[in-house]
């Protein structure tokens, strides 16, 4: 059976805890960052100027093609050669933001692909300005649509905070390892962060889903 | 035709709502529209007929500014649309000039292409408020009027969803006839309804050529209809007008062998 401490488990709880709202925090404020440059990603690759697109289109396939660990070490480590020093807090959501945003943008595009033509020549037969297009009518039609691709980026963009421990943001991951280093014990440590992501990403998935259903009814588009 | 051959706006007595000077449409090698000369004078209730590639519904999308025209010009109310003026002659318009005269026009489709979103009189106020500037009690009471007109009073507060087809094009028309334009296009307003509400469509449209200054073209398949509201009937075959005129004469005592065949067909098959 394996060696397992309550008394220790109950002793490292708090500080794990306390990395849960650094961990949160770091998924919220990337996650943040991601859904409106993701949107802007989008958009951009809309426009009639073709090196604008041309040039965005390459970025996502760019930051989509590389691995997160990667984006994060080289904002954080690769910038201060150029004189840009960020703490790992600032790099973390910088890398993790636009990670996710270059992803996120494609849900978007494809959502924003799904709306019919006709309502775009809906919005021009009634003399709607490219704004008012987008923000009144293209973007609401687009968001459930794009919904349940934007749930799973969430929950994945929590998944992928312990990356952000390689260039140490305080999150459960990297004080999971900072306890497992001061006391030699790993099992419980690395338990309770598996239990703690659990416990917290399957109620955000199945919260999620009613979210998505609750948004159709609300924008009446159940049929 | 050069451009120096195109006036710059048309002035004088008799100005057309609509004119049509030689437009060509193109789709690759495909000339859907060859030179089509086409003047539609102000309140005249015009019909397009005519077999399905014909370039009838190609012509309303000129004019509502959803496909470019590949050669000559078009006019609404005087001024061109599909150019501007700049120093004395013509040049294709830009963004801002084509929302200025398109302003004029108002048009439903065959598939109504409501905001889903949105209820019956949240459609019907969305541009008002954000082009037209209009207070929101103000789109809403000019809204809950036309809403009354087309029958559906009761159903301001539906989603289109929630309403059948007749019902949803008849929100459509309230929501165009909302912007007070002075030209109205219709395509095909009926070819996606059953049977048995087309009728209150066709009484909706019956009430606006009536009671309302308004120039409308309506692309249909509804022989009887356009028989019997039209003030013009355009038969159109491959790109140009094989034949115009009143619908008597169209329907009555058709001039062109083109048209003969067309009408003897869909009317056997009506």
């Amino acid at each position: 059976m394996f060696d397992w401490r309550w008394d220790f488990t109950f002793e490292i709880l708090p500080r794990l805890l306390g990395a849960t709202l650094n961990t949160l925090a770091a998924a919220g404020i990337g996650y943040g960052i991601a859904l409106v440059l993701g949107l802007l990603l989008a958009l951009a690759q809309r426009t009639p100027y073709r090196p604008v697109t041309m040039v965005v289109r390459e970025l996502v396939e760019f930051v989509r093609s590389t691995p997160l660990v990667l984006q994060i070490f080289f904002v954080f480590y690769v910038g201060p050669q150029f004189g840009i020093r960020l703490s790992p807090w600032v790099s973390g959501m910088i890398a993790i933001g636009l990670h996710y945003a270059a992803y996120l943008s494609e849900v978007y595009r494809a959502g924003l692909d799904a709306v019919p033509k006709g309502q775009w020549e809906a919005c021009r037969a009634l003399n709607l300005s490219m704004r008012r297009t987008y923000s009144r009518i293209i973007i609401p039609q687009a968001v459930p649509a794009s919904l349940p691709g934007m749930g799973n980026y969430l929950v994945g963009i929590f998944k992928d905070t312990p990356m952000l421990s390689v260039i140490g943001v305080a999150e459960l991951m990297h004080t999971a390892n900072a306890l497992g280093s001061e006391t030699y014990r790993f099992l419980e440590p690395y338990t309770l962060v598996g239990i703690i992501f659990l416990a917290i990403s399957l109620p955000t998935a199945a919260g999620l889903r009613v979210f998505e259903a609750w948004v159709r009814r609300t924008l009446g588009m159940t049929k | 035709m050069s451009m120096q051959d195109y006036p710059p706006s048309l002035d004088g007595d008799g100005v057309p709502m609509v004119r049509f000077k030689n437009v060509t449409k193109r789709y690759g090698p495909l000339t859907v529209l060859d030179a089509l000369d086409l003047d539609i004078e102000p309140n005249e209730m015009v019909s397009i007929i005519g077999p399905s590639g014909s370039g009838k519904t190609t012509v309303l999308r000129m004019l509502m500014t959803l496909e470019e025209i590949d050669e000559g010009v078009i006019y609404v109310d005087g001024q061109p649309l599909t150019h501007m003026e700049r120093g004395g002659r013509l040049v294709p318009a830009n963004q801002a000039h084509l929302r200025k005269i398109r302003g004029n026009i108002g048009m439903c489709f065959q598939h109504f292409n409501l905001f889903p979103h949105m209820t019956a009189l949240e459609n019907c106020i969305e541009a008002p408020i954000q082009v037209l500037g209009l207070s929101r009690s103000e789109a809403e009471e000019r809204a809950m009027e036309l809403l009354d007109m087309v029958g559906l009073a009761d159903k301001t507060g539906q989603h289109p969803a929630r309403l059948s087809g007749g019902q949803q094009q008849r929100v459509a028309i309230a929501r165009a006839l909302a912007m007070r334009p002075k030209v109205m296009l219709l395509d095909e307003v009926t070819s996606a309804l059953d049977p048995e509400v087309i009728g209150e469509v066709l009484n909706v449209i019956r009430q606006l050529n009536s009671e309302h200054n308004l120039t409308m073209l309506m692309v249909t398949h509804q022989m009887g209809f356009a028989k019997e509201i039209s003030d013009r009937v355009c038969f159109f075959f491959a790109g140009r007008i094989a034949e115009q005129g009143p619908p008597e004469q169209i329907f009555g005592d058709p001039q062109n062998e083109r048209t003969r065949q067309f009408l003897s067909a869909v009317l056997d098959a009506g």
